[in-house]
């Protein structure tokens, strides 16, 4: 027991939280974003997962990490408007436009490493770069929160400031209100002249760009290659994240770095004498009492809104 | 009605032809050989019985995951926990072909049955949830599936490791558990009488029982089904509970019949593939052996090819999304539709309108 205090409250565990928490919260704001617009992104998976080789390919090729990035959010964009096509023009349901995205991209993305690196598992072979790390002024020489804070990943820091612009856009600009209305009640939207297509395009275009953000990070940052499925359940994971957090932008950070915690502290116990299993499973079984609990309190606060 | 349900079929082959041209036109683009690709890919697998036996032999699981999915779908229950209750089935299933002795015939029936059970409490959790809290059944079965693959794995590394073999594997089955080979040459095994049972069960099931009818009936309108005195939660359950000892069974079957000992690192994604099935053969029972057997040849066809070539076999990935989005997608040929629904209307008005004007007469 010992062991595990020792393992929670250090610096470095702290660190490892940020670290591990960025791909579910890029992905969760993206399934939040598509959430309120009324669509329910599960491909959110398969498109970090495209991303994530993108990035390395495109950096690869071009040597230059910020162009990988790049590629990985206009793919990430192009998934997200190739769903919107089907689930919106061709009214394919969105659960089984999500399963197919995912599956073509667990399939295609080891299609595509394998005509680029000959190899059907991982990308070392090809050169590809990582994102820098930044080291943050003033804060680095705080005790305790400097080290936790800074030396992060840029992308680290981007989906924190992430959270902040999903919340702007949502609540403080006109495009974020046609959104919610259109989540909210479509018909209604539509009767007062809001395009109910276009805005579930561009907000499935938005959540696209922000999994795609996710996915470089996986590969140019939490680690420097592409492996095959290397999103284990992330975008998954980010689906009930968001659910938890109430559809709101603070929420889904919280409960983001709630799975950031569960899945830290997983690859922490690796190293104790528990069965790795268990520790493996951590993130998931922490994910399905989330949902559990959040679910208990939505009933309850439902039923109280009836009482009353 | 019975010209729209040839035009669905039409459809359904219009979207599998244009699968296939895409997996022709990718083949020929990435490949130096597309010539020798092709004809391994279509041609491969009735090449030699083996072979075609490999099809029959993948058909088989699949058969099992698209009858669980097309039970929970038709309620439009989302439940994507197959690959989790198929691996704990197959899990479990394991135990008992291990550890409890039993008379050859029954070992290998009370190793499924359980396997069913144990799957079909594995699917009962995230029904309860969305039954008691309308927690999303998507995201917990999920979530559940990695919960299920690790702890079958805590069981086969920690209860039932093969300590003396090389790889992760467990002890040897007890030779009274493995179900027999049927056809010589292949390993096509008796779980095939097995998969086409389920096949009919779950086909009396969905269309000749009232849990069926309520269950089909929550799928199509749920509002409608609540008012005719359904019981909504209790669909919600048993639905995907159903599923769970389909899928359960169906691991234990795939283990038994294919296998001496667990010899399995990851769950095999049987969710997803349950799911291109039974919307290949829209949800209805009947068409699942078929849809199975015909994913499984591509799929055996990619394999060949890929040994053979220098295309890797995931470009079926490919195919299988393309064809998931297009056969689910309504407005895909729908003026074609449109056309036909109204031509068999105008033609029975006119019908009608002879009649009349000769009973007039």
């Amino acid at each position: 027991m010992k062991v595990l205090f020792d393992v929670i409250f250090s610096t470095a565990f702290g660190y490892a939280i940020l670290r591990v928490t960025t791909p579910i919260l890029f992905a969760a704001l993206g399934a939040l974003v598509s959430d309120r617009a009324g669509v329910t992104n599960i491909g959110l998976e398969g498109i970090m997962l495209s991303s994530a080789l993108a990035g390395v390919i495109v950096s690869a090729l071009t040597g230059s990490a910020w162009i990988g990035l790049l590629a990985a959010v206009i793919v990430g964009i192009l998934i997200g408007l190739f769903m919107a096509y089907f689930a919106l023009n061709l009214k394919t349901d969105i659960i089984l436009t999500g399963i197919a995205i995912n599956l073509m991209a667990s399939g295609g993305t080891i299609f595509v490493l394998y005509l680029v690196a000959h190899d059907k598992g991982i990308s070392t072979s090809l050169n590809s770069k990582i994102m820098p790390s930044v080291a943050l002024p003033l804060i680095k020489d705080i005790p305790v929160l400097g080290p936790i804070l800074s030396g992060h990943n840029i992308l680290t820091y981007f989906s924190l400031i992430a959270v902040l612009l999903v919340y702007i856009l949502l609540y403080k600009t006109p495009l974020g209100l046609r959104i919610r209305a259109v989540g909210e009640s479509p018909n209604a939207a539509d009767s007062v002249g809001i395009s109910v297509n276009k805005v579930r395009y561009i907000a499935l275009g938005i959540s696209g760009a922000l999994a795609g953000f996710g996915g470089a990070y996986l590969s140019m940052g939490y680690v420097s290659w592409f492996s095959t499925n290397m999103t284990a359940g992330r975008g998954f994971i980010a689906l009930a994240a968001e659910a938890m957090g109430r559809g709101m932008p603070l929420g889904t950070f919280l409960t983001s770095l709630l799975f950031g915690f569960a899945d830290a502290l997983s690859n922490s116990l690796q190293s104790l004498r528990i069965p790795a299993e268990f520790v493996q499973m951590i993130p998931y079984v922490a994910t399905l009492l989330g949902l559990v609990i959040y679910a208990t309190q939505e009933k309850s606060k439902i039923e109280k809104a009836k009482r009353g | 009605m019975r010209k729209e349900g040839v035009f669905e079929i039409v459809r359904t082959l219009i979207v599998i032809l244009l699968a296939l041209l895409l997996a022709f036109l990718i083949v020929v683009g990435v490949s130096k050989e597309p010539v020798l690709a092709l004809n391994k890919f279509f041609l491969g697998p009735v090449s030699s019985p083996r072979y075609f036996g490999n099809v029959i032999e993948a058909a088989i699981p699949l058969t099992f995951a698209g009858l669980a999915i097309c039970v929970m779908f038709q309620a439009k229950q989302f439940n994507l926990g197959v690959t989790g209750s198929f691996f704990i089935g197959a899990v479990v299933a394991a135990a008992i072909a291990i550890k409890v002795p039993l008379p050859a015939g029954i070992h290998p029936l009370v190793a499924i049955l359980v396997g069913g059970i144990v799957g079909g409490a594995a699917n009962f959790i995230p029904a309860i949830l969305k039954a008691k809290w309308n927690a999303s059944e998507l995201v917990s079965s999920l979530m559940l599936n990695y919960v299920m693959t690790f702890l079958g794995l805590y069981i086969i590394n920690f209860v039932l490791r093969d300590v003396y073999a090389g790889a992760m594997v467990s002890l040897k089955f007890l030779p009274t558990a493995t179900l027999p080979k049927i056809i010589p040459k292949t390993r096509i095994h008796l779980g095939l009488f097995i998969a086409i049972f389920m096949v009919a069960f779950t086909y009396f099931f969905l269309y000749r029982t009232k849990w069926g009818y309520a269950l089909r009936t929550t799928g199509l309108n749920s509002s409608f089904a609540k008012y005719s005195g359904v019981n909504i939660n209790s669909v919600i359950i048993y639905s995907q509970v159903i599923g769970g000892i389909i899928s359960g069974i169906g691991g234990a079957t795939e283990l038994l019949g294919m296998y001496s000992r667990f010899e399995w690192q990851a769950a095999p994604a049987y969710g997803f593939d349950g799911v291109i099935v039974a919307i290949l053969a829209r949800n209805n029972p009947l068409y699942i052996p078929l849809a199975s057997f015909f994913l499984a040849y591509l799929r055996i066809g990619a394999d060949i090819m890929s040994r053979a070539t220098d295309v890797p076999s995931e470009v079926i990935a490919v195919i299988q999304g393309i064809i998931i989005l297009l056969i689910g997608a309504e407005r895909f040929l729908a003026k074609w539709r449109h056309k036909i629904v109204v031509k068999s209307a105008t033609e029975s008005l006119e019908a009608k309108g002879g009649k009349q004007n000769e009973s007039a007469i």
